[in-house]
């Protein structure tokens, strides 16, 4: 089974911070905005060392806790070796663990720290995920300053990051269950087209959700979708439909949420941080919707594979979240 | 769904991107580009008596430090990718590369950071550069004596 049930997981608080053009963009309502992509820091890699600092630390203020109070730290980045992560923990004194699901990692972060406390092994877990566009370029694509003509498919890294706060005290968010996903290769080799290698392993993580769930689409209130994009989502949307006959209705994709149509990136926003600052700044605080089902996608490329024309797998981890 | 079916699904959902719009693009802003250097060449062999090669050999160096000095101070790359090839095949993009890449890696060191990428994106394009002038230069030999 692919899929489990959590006891007592509760989702307390959650800190966002978004950047320059994510301010600009669709969503006004993040907790906190920068306005430079250096954040004061000499290197891009350093400021987005920072933003997860800043959005750590202010989940720990709000809450009034220390850093003895956390359990876990699991914390997840684009960038090599998760290092952005891995330098960040080392500003806090708490049991760390880094994982890496490329865009999906919001999620990975949510089932692992679900897991930890739904076999009472830990009280509280914080995760940290986030994404800068310029590191994120450097890491799979271009120096920063160079200047490529992008496909319409490409996707555009979001700059951001986001820290929540699981608990097994009730709140009113409850982690109801999760669906760990397959790894899945469509033989999809072009790196500009993250849609198409993600689309499949979301149809994937879905059925294989509702069907160990037993559960319909309708079930849900929303189905939100990670960081597909205008291009991956509409390959979603006829794959299901197409191959398992299920036509969903209430369906947004996060990485069409967060820029307007006047911003130029292409096919919407991608990147870790996409899925989280669209439920925090949209879905959650509307109020509108009870039940949940977030699927963070991921493509899980390297530079180095892609340079090796294999196909790219694609990762999605289905997480059902509670409003009460 | 195999993967061949898979591949046909999503090119249904690729857009395509405006092959005439792009080329057009291309051919005019190259082509501005091309003009303003035979503007230079003229202005330099008026102004400074120098021969049409020597003058041509200013203008290249004219051109390179431009694109690399609007690199330089951040708005270059906004015009390379909208100029399409406009601007990548001159000596700008050329110059562009390069100046990108040094920009990007200087703060990884001088030797290990700017010197190691310099020629990140520029280092295929020097080398198929001078593979390719030398095939030619055996063709002339060949064809032309």
């Amino acid at each position: 089974m692919a899929s489990k049930k959590f006891n007592n997981v509760y989702l307390k608080d959650y800190f966002t911070l978004a950047g320059p053009l994510e301010k600009d963009g669709l969503l006004n309502n993040y907790d906190l905005t920068i306005d430079d992509y250096y954040y004061g820091e000499k290197t891009f890699e350093q400021a987005e060392v920072k933003m997860q600092q800043v959005v750590v630390d202010n989940l720990l203020n709000y809450n009034k806790l220390t850093d003895s109070k956390i359990d876990l730290l699991i914390g997840g980045d684009l960038i090599n070796q998760t290092s952005i992560s891995s330098y960040n923990a080392s500003r806090f004194k708490i049991p760390y663990l880094g994982v890496y699901s490329a865009c999906a990692t919001f999620c990975e972060e949510l089932i692992v720290g679900a897991t930890f406390i739904s076999s009472k092994l830990a009280k509280k877990v914080v995760s940290v995920t986030s994404s800068h566009n310029l590191n994120a370029e450097r890491q799979f694509r271009y120096p920063v300053e160079y200047g490529a003509a992008k496909k319409h498919t490409t996707t555009f890294t979001a700059t951001g990051a986001v820290s929540t706060l699981l608990t097994n005290e009730a709140t009113n968010i409850k982690v109801e269950s999760a669906t760990i996903g397959e790894s899945v290769d469509m033989g999809i080799k072009d790196v500009n087209n993250m849609g198409a290698v993600m689309a499949p392993a979301a149809v994937k993580t879905l059925v294989t959700h509702l069907n160990e769930m037993k559960r319909n689409a309708s079930y849900y209130d929303l189905i939100l979708t990670g960081d597909l994009g205008k291009v991956g989502k509409e390959i979603f949307l006829e794959m299901l439909a197409q191959v398992h006959d299920i036509n969903l209705k209430k369906y947004i994709d996060a990485g069409c949420e967060i820029y307007s149509n006047s911003q130029e990136t292409y096919a919407g926003a991608s990147g870790p941080v996409a899925l989280p600052l669209v439920l925090f700044n949209k879905i959650i605080n509307s109020k509108k919707y009870k039940k949940i089902l977030i699927i963070a996608t991921g493509s899980l490329q390297s530079v180095t594979m892609a340079n090796q024309k294999l196909g790219i797998p694609g990762i999605a981890h289905a997480v059902s979240l509670e409003v009460l | 769904m195999n993967k061949d079916e898979y591949q046909k699904l999503v090119k249904k959902h690729e857009p395509q991107e405006n092959k005439v719009e792009n080329a057009l693009i291309a051919f005019l802003v190259g082509g501005l580009i091309g003009f303003m250097a035979e503007g230079i060449i003229k202005i330099l062999m008026g102004i400074f008596d120098l021969s049409r090669v020597d003058a041509s050999t200013w203008t290249c160096l004219i051109i390179i430090f431009g694109a690399s000095l609007f690199t330089a101070l951040g708005f270059f790359d906004n015009w390379m990718s909208k100029a399409k090839a406009g601007l990548l095949l001159p000596t700008t993009g050329f110059a562009h590369s390069i100046s990108s890449s040094a920009l990007d890696y200087k703060k990884e060191g001088l030797i290990t950071g700017l010197g190691a990428n310099f020629f990140k994106l520029a280092g295929s394009v020097i080398l198929f550069g001078i593979l390719s002038s030398f095939v030619l230069v055996i063709v002339k030999v060949i064809t032309l004596g």
